[in-house]
């Protein structure tokens, strides 16, 4: 009976009740508000990033052509048989062609520096996209009227990212070529379409023909061999350390081993392929293979404790049914264990990839980040990858190349998006319940 | 299984695949500085000559002599892009690995010392910017005896290192009381070593100073180390109008919109001043080519041909747009006759 509480009345007994009562949800709420407040500002950091890189880079889904009236010279390009002659057509002068035929739109124009000015207007990769649209299409050759790029400056000027109201001399652009261009709108002789190009073209110094197909095929064939590489030795290495290895200290420092790799930082994967794959192995450099090993060391470890979570998910009884009716022990695994665990791998196999795919440092040391022109067509050939190349873009001096990475940021998040809503849908779908 | 079976299964398929490959274009690494050329240079060639086009990475000079001069053999670079002339240590690892090279100057280079639009334009010398970025000045930068001890730089303000300039016997250029800080190139940059030839040893003997002082750069957070990156420093002066950059004068030239050159030793910034080396920080960009890979590498000769022409090079060429000051009539000839010899 020495309990204070025994000799309170009833009614302050309540009392002291609800007064604690409303300190805990006093409590409570606070940290309900805290988290709150927490998420609301993750979450208008993100909208405040993507909505920058949206603004920034919207714009390059459009790009400025202008229309010029030529004739081509079909007599000069074909040979006896009237088949075009690629000899002559590589060595045509296409960009003169171009330019002569643009500034005839403006026959006032006279003098050395004018001339020059104006033909900066037009892009200088316009006379070799017009070479390639007739290589693979002669008929063109008819035509008359042809819409070609302009430069990345006029493209900045249509598109208001460049301030006319700055002096002359602080401006991409002079106040002629300003008025040339404000011409031509008149007449709406300029125009802004689709840029296609960017989605079918590899990389170029040339904002206006600077595209990501090569990046993104890069990309797809890295982590093409990282898939083949890491799945199957990290489901192997998983299933062993679950079922087969005996535990005991070796084991429990490979296990250690694994979860301290997973959080390496991955440059230093980068250095072990410069020095195992480039050095030692004489690998060629830039390659989509080598990139795709050097991104398979990383994401292995990830793999491996993904799959030995998923297999140790499938309950024993399962894998004691297989060996109690007489299956090997790697019968249980396989045919047992494995399709039960097979949606849990391959979640965390593509959140595994998901990361890999963003990766730029690891690719730094092994030579993909460079200027690759043709898009590659094997495993061996130079290429880059995505974040890669939105690296090399947003370091480019030309402003144009700032919205092109933007825009290129908005695919690798469109890739990335998906990826991880795949993971997501095969988890809801095939995930199951014990 | 254990770490080591995983690498030996990877190196398996590595040597399955990789191997047996030959390389049917040119490889390319180097500058940063020259990088913008380089690859305007390689996107022509490739669309005019049938070849395929090069692939250049931007290494930064030191980084591209190391791969440059590793050795002969398709797994190495062809050339490298260098915005300095090659130092000795890396012709003797050259010479040590048997790799003979031949050098070319593509042409000419300003360093700019520059700063946002929004900001004053500077008119300054070449001692300021030794002043302000040395680690030690004798008295830190705060007596007027030139002969005291040397002890880390005190200098805070532009006011300040206008003061200390005046004492050592300088002219004053009346800079504002505005804090110091001044983003530059990293060590493996070319851009960093002609910057420390070129402004701080310059400068540090234009301040009547002996010894190798100017070789270190301060560490208390006014000199800002940056990576090989020069449109985030473009980025950055343009969010602090208190700060300064030193990059090529091609990015400048892009940029004007931007940022704004500082008058340099009364010299201004521009083409002119350049080509005729009357600004303080103009300097030449070179490439450095493989001579054992001449003829091995499809394409080497023809590149090189279509470098060294008057039609990239030149005063009317396709370089000059893009921020390349031509060479002199003569420099050029030199290149045309190494370019034909090799």
């Amino acid at each position: 009976m020495n309990n204070p509480t025994d000799m309170l009345t009833a009614q302050q007994r309540q009392d002291i009740i609800r007064h604690s009562l409303q300190k805990r949800h006093k409590t409570e709420r606070r940290l309900r508000w805290a988290g709150l407040t927490a998420i609301t500002i993750a979450i208008s950091f993100l909208v405040i990033l993507i909505s920058n890189i949206f603004l920034n880079g919207y714009t390059a889904l459009l790009q400025s052509e202008l229309q010029v009236e030529m004739t081509i010279p079909k007599a000069e390009l074909v040979d006896e048989n009237g088949d075009l002659d690629a000899a002559r057509i590589m060595t045509f002068n296409w960009n003169g062609l171009v330019k002569k035929a643009f500034r005839k739109k403006f026959p006032d124009v006279k003098g050395m520096m004018d001339k020059r000015s104006l033909g900066d207007l037009v892009s200088d990769n316009a006379g070799y996209e017009l070479r390639l649209q007739i290589e693979k299409n002669p008929e063109l050759m008819e035509q008359n009227l042809f819409w070609i790029k302009t430069s990345d400056d006029v493209d900045m000027y249509m598109k208001g990212r460049l301030d006319a109201s700055l002096p002359e001399k602080m401006r991409r652009l002079d106040d002629k070529q300003i008025g040339w261009v404000d011409q031509l709108k008149e007449v709406s002789e300029i125009r802004k379409v689709f840029n296609t190009g960017f989605f079918t073209t590899a990389d170029s110094r040339e904002p206006e023909s600077a595209g990501i197909l090569g990046a993104v095929v890069g990309s797809a064939m890295a982590l093409m061999v990282t898939i083949i590489l890491a799945l199957p030795l990290a489901v192997m290495a998983a299933i062993y350390l679950e079922y087969f290895a005996r535990p005991g200290r070796v084991t429990d420092l490979i296990e250690v081993n694994i979860n301290n790799l997973a959080a390496v930082p991955s440059i230093v994967f980068g250095l072990l392929g410069l020095s195992v794959f480039l050095g030692f192995f004489n690998m060629p450099r830039s390659a989509p293979l080598v990139g795709g090993m050097v991104l398979a060391l990383m994401t292995l470890p990830t793999i491996i404790i993904a799959t030995r979570a998923s297999i140790r998910a499938v309950p024993t009884s399962i894998r004691d049914a297989a060996l109690g009716v007489g299956a090997s022990r790697m019968q249980a695994a396989l045919d047992h264990v494995l399709p039960q665990a097979a949606p849990g791998i391959l979640t965390g196999t593509i959140i595994g990839i998901a990361q890999a795919l963003g990766e730029t440092a690891p690719l730094i040391m092994i030579g993909m980040v460079a200027f690759v022109v043709d898009v590659p067509t094997s495993i061996t050939d130079p290429a880059t990858a995505l974040p890669v190349q939105i690296f090399i873009w947003s370091d480019s001096a030309e402003r144009a190349f700032y919205e092109r990475s933007s825009l290129a940021i908005m695919v690798l998040l469109v890739f990335l998006i998906s990826m991880n809503l795949l993971a997501v849908i095969l988890r809801r779908r095939y995930e199951k319940t014990w | 299984m254990r770490f080591s079976h995983i690498l030996a299964g990877l190196a398996l398929s590595a040597s399955l695949v990789g191997v047996a490959h030959a390389r049917d274009q040119i490889s390319i690494v180097g500058s940063s500085t020259v990088y913008p050329f380089a690859t305007i240079v390689a996107e022509k060639f490739g669309q005019s000559s049938g070849f395929k086009t090069p692939v250049i990475e931007s290494t930064g000079t030191g980084g591209g002599m190391k791969l440059f001069c590793a050795g002969i053999g398709l797994e190495h670079p062809d050339i490298t892009n260098a915005s300095r002339a090659m130092k000795s240590g890396e012709a003797e690892l050259c010479a040590s690995n048997g790799v003979e090279f031949q050098e070319f100057i593509v042409g000419n280079d300003g360093l700019a010392f520059s700063n946002s639009n929004a900001s004053a334009n500077f008119e300054i010398s070449i001692a300021h910017i030794a002043a302000a970025l040395a680690a030690e000045l004798p008295g830190g930068g705060k007596t007027n005896i030139s002969n005291a001890a040397m002890s880390a730089n005190m200098l805070t303000s532009w006011a300040e290192v206008d003061a200390f300039v005046a004492n050592m016997g300088g002219a004053s250029a009346g800079l504002p009381d505005q804090p110091i800080s001044i983003m530059i190139p990293p060590p493996t940059s070319g851009t960093r070593d002609a910057m420390g030839s070129l402004f701080m040893k310059a400068g540090w003997k234009k301040l009547g100073l002996d010894g190798d002082g100017y070789k270190n750069l301060r560490e208390d957070g006014k000199a800002i180390e940056m990576g090989e990156n020069d449109a985030l420093i473009i980025e950055k002066l343009v969010a602090g109008p208190e700060m300064f950059g030193i990059f090529g004068y091609s990015f400048f030239d892009q940029n004007r919109d931007k940022v704004q050159a500082s008058v340099v030793d009364g010299v201004e910034l521009n083409f002119d001043n350049i080509a005729s080396y009357e600004y303080p920080g103009a300097r030449p960009l070179f490439f450095y080519v493989k001579k054992q890979h001449m003829g091995v590498v499809p394409g080497m000769k023809e590149f090189i041909s279509e470098f060294v022409s008057e039609k990239a090079m030149g005063m009317d060429g396709y370089l000059f747009p893009a921020g390349l000051v031509p060479l002199a009539e003569d420099s050029f000839a030199e290149q045309v006759e190494a370019r034909n010899s090799l």
